[in-house]
Order: C-alpha cells, then sequence, then structure tokens
C-alpha cells in the first residue's frame, strides 16, 4: 500500500511544483517505487519541470475518463529508476477530476507504488481539495512571509477536518513544514519571517527549509529536478528534507547569513 | 464516496453562528431616534457603515412605531447601515417588517426564552455591539468543550451551552466562542467570544495574548484598544458593568 503524500500550499507559486519534483526524485533515488501526480489540471506544468513534458501521450484525465490504462499514462523517468509521472492535461478543466475517478486512480496505483506524491494546485476550491483529501502525509510549503503562512494555517485546518483521515475517523494526516525560498540575508534585513517565527505560528514538524536559488530557475529550464543537482544548495537541502522524510535527522543547514566561501561563491546562489 | 462530493455544487446553505449587532429601540419617536443616530454614526462613521443590524422592538412593541417601520428602515439605509431584520413584536410588527422585507426574528430567540428552546444552528448567538440584552443570562450549562487541534485560521469553533477549553493555538483569522468561559492554553490569536448568549459572568482566559477581539456577554473591544504592554503576556478578560477588563494574570 502506497504512502499518499500531498504537497500543498494554499498560496500559489511558492515552489509546491518545484518541491514535488525534488522530493518525488529524491524518494525514488533513496530506492522506494514513486509516482508524482500533478493535480494541476489546465496548467501542466510538472512534466515541463521533469524535462518530460514531449513524452506525454496520455494523461491524469484519461485514465479517469478510461480513455487509457494506468500503464499507459504514466511517463518513466529515464534518469532516476523508481521514478514515474502522471501528467495533467492541458486541455481539461478541473472538474474533469472527479472524486470516484481520482479514488479509483489512487487505488489502483497505490498497489503498485510505495508512494505517491500529489502536486497539488494553488488556492483552496476543488483541484486543491481532491489533491489533498486522500494524503496520509502533507508537505505545506510555505515562503517566510506573512500571507503565504496564513493560507498554509488555513491549509492545515482542511486538512485536519475534510479529508479522508478525518471523514473516516483515522489517525490525523502527518503535517510537515517546507520553508522555500528563504533567503537569510532577507531575514536578517527584517524583510522576510525567519524559520522560528514561521514556526512558531504555524507549530509543526520542520522537514526542511529550502534557501532562494538561482539553481532552482536553471534546473527547471533544463528540465531537471534540482535536487539532482547535488552541488547545488537548494538540491542539497532538498536531499535534507527527503532523509527527514524518510526518518534519519540531519541538522538545517541554509539557514543563517554566514559569509560563502569559495565553494559557496563557485556554485551558490 | 458520498453523494453530495461527487456533485458539483452550485450553492450551499450552511448553518453559521455570526456575531450581529442589535440595535435596541427605547424611544418610539422617529425623530429622536434619527437625532440619536446620527450623534452615535458620526462618532464612529467606519464601525457602522455597511453593518448589518437586528432592530429589537421589544421595548417600543406596544407603540404605533411599526407603521413607521418603512421611514425607519429607509433611515437607516441612507446611513449606510444594513437592517436585515426585527426581532420582537406582535403579528402587527411582523406584518410591518414583511412589507419592509425584513425577516423577523422571534422572541424565542433571545436567551431567556432559550432555557426552553434548544438552540438551532442558525441561531446568533450574540449581539457583538450592543449589550445583548438586560435580562438575567440563563444559558444553560453543560459539559463543555476541549479542543487539542490548533483552531487554525478560517475554522470556528463554537462550545454550546459551555467552556472552551483549547489545548492549542488559535491562529490568526480564527474564531473560538463559548457560551461560558474560554481558556486558551496557547498563544490566543483571532477572536474569542466568550458568554455570546449573555452571561455577562462569563470570562477569557489565554497563556499568550494577541487576540484581535475579544468579547463578553456582546461587549466587545478590538486590538487597537488593548494595552501593548499585555502583548504576549498571559491574560484574563472579565466584564465589569459594560466595560471589558483585561489584566495580567
Ligand atoms: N528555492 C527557490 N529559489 C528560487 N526560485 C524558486 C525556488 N522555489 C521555487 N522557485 C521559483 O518560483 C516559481 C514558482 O515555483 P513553482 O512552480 O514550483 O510553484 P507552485 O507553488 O507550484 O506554483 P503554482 O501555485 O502556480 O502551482 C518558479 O519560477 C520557480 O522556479
Ligand atoms: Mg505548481
Amino acid at each position: 500500500m502506497a504512502k499518499i503524500v500531498v504537497v500543498t500550499s494554499g498560496k500559489g507559486g511558492v515552489g509546491k511544483t518545484t518541491s514535488s519534483a525534488a522530493i518525488g526524485a529524491g524518494l525514488a533515488r533513496a530506492g522506494h517505487r514513486t509516482a508524482i501526480v500533478d493535480f494541476d489540471v489546465g496548467l501542466r506544468n510538472l512534466d515541463l519541470i521533469m524535462g518530460l513534458e514531449r513524452r506525454v501521450v496520455y494523461d491524469f484525465v484519461n485514465v479517469i475518463n478510461e480513455e487509457a490504462t494506468l500503464n499507459q499514462a504514466l511517463i518513466r523517468d529515464k534518469r532516476v529508476d523508481n521514478l514515474f509521472i502522471l501528467a495533467a492535461s492541458q486541455t481539461r478543466d478541473k472538474d474533469a477530476l472527479t472524486d470516484d475517478g481520482v479514488e479509483r486512480v489512487l487505488t489502483e496505483m497505490s498497489k503498485d507504488f510505495d508512494y505517491i506524491v500529489c502536486d497539488s494546485p494553488a488556492g483552496i476550491e476543488r483541484g486543491a481539495l481532491m489533491a489533498m483529501y486522500f494524503a496520509d502525509e502533507a508537505i505545506v510549503v510555505t515562503n517566510p512571509e506573512v500571507s503565504s503562512v496564513r493560507d498554509s494555517d488555513r491549509v492545515l485546518g482542511i486538512l485536519s477536518s475534510k479529508t479522508r483521515r478525518a471523514a473516516n475517523g483515522q489517525p490525523k494526516v502527518r503535517e510537515h513544514l517546507l520553508l522555500t525560498r528563504y533567503s537569510p540575508a532577507r531575514v536578517q534585513r527584517g524583510e522576510m519571517l525567519s524559520v522560528e517565527d514561521v514556526k512558531e505560528i504555524l507549530a509543526i514538524d520542520l522537514l526542511g527549509v529550502i534557501p532562494e536559488s538561482q539553481s532552482v530557475l536553471t534546473a527547471s529550464n533544463a528540465g531537471v529536478p534540482v535536487i539532482l543537482e547535488e552541488e547545488s544548495d537548494a538540491g542539497q537541502a532538498y536531499q535534507d528534507a527527503v532523509a527527514r522524510f524518510l526518518g534519519e535527522e540531519r541538522p538545517h543547514r541554509f539557514v543563517s547569513n554566514e559569509k560563502k566561501g569559495l565553494f559557496g561563491r563557485l556554485f551558490g546562489s | 464516496m458520498s453523494q453530495a462530493r461527487a456533485s458539483n455544487p452550485v450553492l450551499e446553505f450552511k448553518g453559521r453562528l455570526m456575531t450581529l449587532t442589535i440595535l435596541r429601540l427605547l424611544d418610539s419617536s422617529v425623530e429622536v431616534l434619527a437625532r440619536e443616530l446620527d450623534r452615535r454614526v458620526k462618532e464612529a462613521p467606519a464601525f457602522f457603515r455597511h453593518l448589518p443590524v437586528i432592530i429589537d422592538v421589544g421595548e417600543v412593541a406596544s407603540s404605533d412605531l411599526h407603521e413607521d417601520l418603512p421611514g425607519l428602515v429607509e433611515l437607516l439605509r441612507t446611513r449606510d447601515l444594513v437592517p436585515v431584520a426585527i426581532r420582537g413584536g406582535d403579528a402587527r410588527w411582523a406584518e410591518a417588517a414583511d412589507a419592509a422585507g425584513l425577516s423577523v426574528y422571534a422572541a424565542e430567540r433571545d436567551p431567556v426564552a432559550r432555557r426552553q428552546a434548544p438552540v438551532e444552528d442558525d441561531a446568533a448567538p450574540a449581539a457583538a455591539a450592543a449589550p445583548a440584552s438586560t435580562a438575567e443570562p440563563v444559558v444553560e450549562r453543560t459539559g463543555g468543550l476541549v479542543v487539542t487541534q490548533p483552531v487554525r485560521s478560517g475554522q470556528q469553533i463554537y462550545a454550546r451551552g459551555g467552556d472552551l477549553v483549547l489545548l492549542a493555538q488559535v491562529s490568526p483569522g480564527a474564531e473560538v466562542l463559548a457560551d461560558g468561559h474560554i481558556h486558551c492554553y496557547g498563544t490566543l490569536n483571532g477572536r474569542a467570544l466568550a458568554g455570546v448568549r449573555g452571561d455577562t459572568e462569563a470570562r477569557i482566559f489565554c497563556q499568550s495574548f494577541r487576540a484581535d477581539l475579544v468579547s463578553i456577554a456582546g461587549i466587545y473591544s478590538i486590538s487597537e484598544q488593548f494595552d501593548e504592554a499585555l502583548t504576549g503576556k498571559p491574560v484574563s478578560v472579565s466584564l465589569h458593568g459594560d466595560t471589558l477588563r483585561i489584566e495580567r494574570l
């Protein structure tokens, strides 16, 4: 039985898709059979970030509508073993994701995979609720600013009350905070909330802090999940986050504003 | 999965607890009321703008003011208030309200009569701005509610008929209400309303005070009015006459 992990945020553009790709790839590299499912119907950019857009033949909606089988629609990543993508449709709207359809597809996938990572659309509307509904674990992606933190708080309320686990009275969805686009320099100047501020407001476990980094943009333009860029600060931060997700303890890096050494100047942001 | 989730709803009716302002009429002359209203609105125009109100006619029910109800409604509307219903009065009043496009809140819905009648989900628990009622608070206390999870932004929790005990935080944008006391052992952000059915003895206690609004029996105070020295401190909020007292614990 797969664990279903939703990557969600409420606010748009905070790094959900970037994180879904990185964490999905990280889990697969750790030997877990992993699928990343794009719930952002109509926009479809997971496959772009993963560099797979030209290999999409069938998508999530085709499988829901039984126009294709799961095996036809799942795209196998050529760089990372055990990693598969189920793309979103570009031509449909969010109503194409029916409750029963989504449940059926996730149930079928659960038999074959260890992890199913659901990349949620922004907002707290139907598409986002659907991505959250079946989750066992949630990675709440938050930027260090007030509006993003407020939206994450709202999403945490929904996770505790409007998911399958809540409806069935099962143990609650396990919540992880992933703080992204973090800039220690801007925190020091008082332009952003600090890690401590955000932890205090949201009061959930900190899975990782991903620094604001040029390497994210470079990697996504190249169609490579940034976690595969071993030398980059963001890539390393995602590696730490995946290790913590799998139970390892690691100190948080990239949270303070120390001077960059030669290495940092060459490879950092 | 349930049918309700499977269909794609275009509208939804939801029972919600809202704090509503009650405008009690204590004089049956439209002129006198108009003058007083103007004076009040001038004091705090922003507060009154688009404020939904229930007109409580209990005190003037025996007068002929109901004949002037359309005029009174017009008067309120031109001052940017939004009358939504009347409360109290007899059949003559109900008819006048109907003609003026207002609904009628039966007098049974006020705290006194609730002793006999169980409360419904759609009942408005309190009048935020006005002292809810001069009647004795007679809300029956039952068990109370203990909440272990944080109350998140956009969520609302109401302990009907008792105390509300919050073991974790209340987030900004959340609202907690109780007929009795509210105890919060985490940080209290958002809005906290105790004694919402008129219990003036109800109190609010919290470990770390960062609320946007606190209210007891309809008397409320907002963060601008709080003493800054109390921010983040353990406090208790209690009602003394018409004033809220916020003190360090
Ligand atoms: N750590 C980071 N450093 C710098 N840029 C980042 C970082 N994380 C994400 N970005 C950039 O932010 C933008 C939004 O990222 P992404 O698409 O992952 O967000 P999203 O939450 O999925 O957005 P949406 O809500 O639209 O689905 C992208 O341009 C991405 O390259
Ligand atoms: Mg996205």
